[in-house]
């Protein structure tokens, strides 16, 4: 079988995912404006340990080898190490996303002493200039006490993952000699107008000539710098870059909510994407293998208004996600088009008097501190 | 090293495989390697190899064609350099 073929059986959906982004909490410490799920607040709605335990039970016999935890901050939940600690024990491996700021000397070696779990720090600045606009004040010494931690603790090869912006794209050499010398990986993934990145993508989002400089970038360092495959809409450059090239989307992955809803990707918190609860009859098993969102992501897309152009195959149109959020149709060009499609449209969009954009289907930001406090 | 039909392997202990309509997926806990097994029949090769005191005798015992050997081991000595596969 070739590797196109296996695309395209993946195309079709597996009986249970690859792997799956669990969110464990909205609850967050930060407020990083380009936040995919919106975080800040705690949803009283947020599943149990005893639910928690439930879902990975059912995981376990679906044979999912590993999860990929995130939040929210998930590491300010109380039960975190019995929820990871359960499913280590269940042969699930963990992955889990953190802004580092609960990894003080002692968790850290409680960490270091797991097997079978990976740790991936958010950054996205090499220095505090660059990454506290984005991350929040402090932020950036937070990432790096954090990685310390986990260096004096013998963890071994944590991640270091970065979204790529216009302002770190100058530095990934910088991100990379970080990374070389804690010993760790760098993962760089794709900035989305996900969640709060809806009203920052504007801002942050690389120019297409960055958009190259990415590509040339990963073609230079292939394997050694995680992407989780985020970067496919680049290929229509040239040669592919390494991973698979097609949106795994309710086909191999999919998100599980702090509340338990079920979403074809970490990218795509709205109701249109959203496929069922776990707490529904037949549980995530029967959301996965049944719903309708996710029988219809894996019937064959077309091409659409991208058909007339070569480089589809290359491509595949690009992100849904990018286009949703960026109110483009979902069968167009990837508003990061980087034959420029997609920029074309956005222009045409932003000048109509009556374009609306999708917001994300919840939003549990903190309320916006006022300037003035009011002393009574 | 290179295999060869009288070489003895065996799935690795931290390799789990999960069945899928093209094959398998084998993800090792380890290295956290997930490979794609494409075909069915290396799926029932792989799971014997431990069973058997070498390839030649796996792929006999599987009832693969003798005109399979060079594509198999080709695979075999694929799925050692990425761990899924252990030299006994």
């Amino acid at each position: 079988m070739s590797a196109s073929q296996l695309v395209t059986q993946l195309k079709r959906g597996l009986d249970a995912p690859i792997c799956l982004t669990w969110e464990l909490t909205y609850a967050c410490n930060l407020q990083c404006v380009h936040c995919l799920s919106s975080s800040g607040q705690r949803d009283d709605r947020e599943l149990s340990t005893q639910q928690a335990f439930a879902v990975l039970d059912e995981l376990r016999d679906l044979q999912v080898f590993y999860i990929n935890i995130g939040g929210g901050e998930p590491m300010i939940r109380r039960d975190f190490f019995d929820i990871i600690e359960y499913s280590i024990a269940h042969d699930i491996g963990v992955k889990f996303s953190t802004n580092g700021a609960f990894i003080d000397e002692k968790n850290a070696q409680r960490l270091a002493a797991m097997d079978y779990l990976d740790i991936q720090i958010s950054l996205d600045g090499i220095d505090a200039l660059t990454n506290d606009p984005v991350r929040g004040e402090g932020s950036y010494n937070i990432a790096r006490r954090a990685m310390d931690n986990l260096k004096a603790a013998n963890f071994g090869p944590f991640k270091i993952s970065v979204v790529v912006t216009r302002h770190n794209v100058d530095q990934l050499d910088e991100f990379k000699a970080l990374a070389d010398s804690y010993g760790a990986q760098l993962r760089i993934t794709r900035l989305r107008p996900s969640g709060r990145g809806v009203d920052s993508w504007n801002d942050l989002h690389p120019t297409n000539e960055q958009q190259v400089q990415i590509y040339n970038w990963l073609l230079a360092h292939g394997e050694n710098v995680l992407t989780g495959d985020s970067f496919f809409h680049l290929n229509a450059l040239g040669e592919a870059l390494p991973g698979l090239n097609m949106c795994g989307a309710g086909r191999v992955v999919c998100l599980i909510d702090p509340i338990g809803d079920v979403y074809a990707c970490p990218f795509v918190l709205h109701d249109q994407f959203k496929a069922g609860n776990v707490h529904d009859t037949g549980g995530f098993t029967s959301v996965w293998r049944d719903s309708e969102l996710f029988t219809s992501l894996r019937e064959p897309e077309s091409a659409g208004a991208c058909a007339s152009c070569g480089n589809y195959d290359s491509c595949q149109g690009g992100c849904m996600a990018a286009k949703f959020f960026t109110g483009l149709p979902l069968d167009g060009p990837d508003p990061e088009c980087v034959l420029g499609h997609g920029a074309d449209l956005l222009e045409a969009r932003q000048a109509s008097p009556v374009s609306i954009t999708p917001k994300p289907s919840k939003d549990h930001s903190k309320p916006a501190r006022s300037a003035l406090s009011v002393v009574s | 090293m290179t295999l060869t039909l009288s070489s003895a392997c065996a799935l690795h202990p931290q390799v789990a495989l999960r069945p899928e309509p093209f094959g398998a997926l084998a993800y090792h806990y380890g290295n956290r390697r997930l490979v794609f097994l494409k075909h069915p029949d290396v799926v029932r090769v792989v799971r014997e190899l431990g069973d058997h005191p070498s390839i030649g005798h796996t792929l006999r015992a599987c009832g693969i064609a003798t005109e399979r050997d060079a594509s198999f081991l080709q695979a075999l000595n694929q799925l050692t350099k990425s761990e899924i596969l252990r030299v006994c």
